[in-house]
């Protein structure tokens, strides 16, 4: 092949790739807002928010509990998270519901770049999650959440995109590899795991017994306190932190990819 | 009544054999609520270094947490399946049959029942195990679990009504956040004296879930508290009446158009 055409070879796989991704997202998207059904999960970190900072806000008085911003922008973060990592797996629930109803066949069938396919759905989960996120914030701003990070902040909603793509490569991998909504419960589980077995209530000093040696080497963990940390303006552990998440996506991407080879096998 | 008995036995018996079929809603109905309650237990143990704090362990105190979203649990799966029958046509074909439309609601909650017993028993002997100490004794233990399977009675009819205004297992499944609220704005976390929050304490004391926690609470944290008891038993019955009621109504309302 001379120079030229691999030149147009190469560029028409990468339009074929975005524009792929670009029409997965646009329809995910446009599904999300357009039906209750879909935005109704967006609520319940909210709620979990509410719930948690509301009624445990005395736990911030618990001797050895040292966070200046109390208890409600402790709670924040981790409910941020969740979001975060929930929009993910409701992605997840998204495309085993497309390969039952017969559309993600037909997406595989049509796409040029298959890839794009998985890049589409990470884009329609970060638009999901980025609304979540902001009314979370807002109801965080309302309920009277005091901020003292400044640009730190930033060091958490980098942290908090990290884990929506990782979730949302693991929901992904999971459902194209199952291909059905009855995978909803392996997809939900380990989530909600990881985020429950990190210092949800209290910091890690705080915990004991069996919870505090799981805590100490929960990835999530390293994530929530690195959080905590660029929301009081003390950015503590932060490199690390990145480390960890930037190493999960590294390995959760392969683990969609994986599955989306598995669907294209399954026809 | 003999014959109605006769219809709500075999109604019952098709109910439970069911639920005991589903290896994946037995499962989810003992280990979802057990996980969530030694991640409570464990991740909320400083909390009893708060001053008035009413128990040295919150693995005592986390203990209604399970039997009550048990209970929860137990009504979703129940209103579920009472939507499948409907949806499937069910209950159109046994409209069409001499048993009576109340047997149907009756069997159905005796599912219910039994898997509310089911799961008292299992949490009672696995909290037993992890070390809950409870203050009341054998005979405090036979009406927790029976405060559980009233709780799970009373969710249960609401299941039902559920099921029978909608037809629709989907529309069951998606009340279950509502539930979740319902349990997480009550005192199950914290005693309502020790919420902070002037708004929480005030939802949480209009919530009937408090009165259901608290006394189930009493009984393993205080021993024999009888306001604590007669409140819980109290909101445990009114809601079995209130949720009956809505539900007998609904069932006409379905029957006419069935």
């Amino acid at each position: 092949m001379s120079g030229p055409a691999m030149r147009g070879s190469a560029r028409g796989a990468f339009g074929g790739f975005f524009s792929v991704a670009g029409a997965v997202a646009w329809r995910q998207v446009y599904r999300f807002f357009t039906n209750p059904a879909f935005l109704t999960p967006a609520f319940f970190p909210v709620f979990f928010f509410v719930a948690f900072a509301g009624g445990l806000s005395r736990v911030g008085q618990v001797p050895g509990f040292d966070f200046s911003a109390g208890y409600t922008a402790f709670q924040f973060v981790w409910s941020l998270l969740q979001a975060v990592a929930l929009g993910g797996a409701f992605t997840g629930f998204s495309i085993a519901g497309d390969f039952e109803s017969g559309f993600a066949r037909r997406f595989l069938l049509a796409a040029s770049n298959r890839r794009g396919i998985v890049l589409g759905y990470a884009m329609a989960s970060f638009v999901r999650v980025s609304v979540t996120g902001a009314l979370l914030t807002l109801v965080a701003l309302l309920v009277g959440m005091r901020i003292y990070g400044g640009v730190d902040l930033f060091g958490l909603v980098g942290l908090a995109v990290l884990v929506n793509v990782a979730a949302t490569m693991f929901g992904a991998g999971v459902a194209m590899l199952f291909r059905t909504q009855q995978a909803g419960p392996v997809i939900r589980t380990p989530i909600f795991l990881v985020l429950f077995l990190a210092p949800v209530f209290v910091p890690q000093e705080l915990l004991a017994g069996w919870i505090s040696a799981v805590a100490a080497v929960n990835p999530m963990t390293f994530i929530l306190e690195a959080g905590r940390g660029f929301i009081v303006g003390q950015p503590t552990g932060a490199a690390f932190a990145f480390g960890v998440a930037i190493s999960l996506v590294l390995v959760l991407v392969p683990w969609a990819l994986f599955g989306l080879r598995q669907a294209e096998k399954a026809g | 009544m003999r014959t109605l008995l006769t219809q709500v036995s075999y109604i019952a018996r098709r109910s439970i054999l069911r639920t005991l079929r589903q290896p994946g809603v037995m499962v989810s109905a003992i280990l979802f609520p057990l996980m969530f309650f030694a991640i409570l237990a464990s991740g909320l143990d400083a909390a009893t270094s708060i001053p008035g704090f009413p128990a040295g362990s919150y693995l005592d105190f986390a203990f209604a947490f399970p039997l009550v979203q048990a209970s929860l649990f137990g009504a979703v799966t129940a209103g579920a399946d009472l939507a499948r029958d409907i949806e499937t046509g069910f209950f159109d074909r046994l409209s069409l049959t001499p048993m009576r439309p109340v047997a149907l609601l009756g069997g159905m909650l005796s599912g219910v029942i039994a898997l509310g017993l089911i799961q008292g028993c299992v949490f009672l002997a696995v909290g037993l195990l992890a070390g809950v100490n409870i203050q009341s004794g054998f005979p405090g233990m036979v009406l927790l679990v029976l405060l559980t399977v009233l709780t799970a009675l009373g969710f249960g009819g609401l299941g039902a009504i559920l099921a029978l205004r909608t037809g629709s297992g989907e529309a069951v499944e998606s009340s279950f956040p509502l539930f979740f609220v319902a349990i997480f704005f009550s005192s199950i976390n914290l005693p309502r004296d020790l919420i902070e929050s002037d708004w929480f304490r005030a939802v949480a004391t209009l919530n009937p879930v408090s009165y259901l926690v608290e006394g189930i609470r009493s009984l393993v944290v205080t021993g024999w508290d009888l306001q604590a008891l007669i409140l819980g038993f109290g909101c445990a019955i009114g809601i079995i009446a209130l949720a009956l009621a809505g539900a007998v109504a609904s069932l006409r309302g379905r029957m006419a158009h069935a």
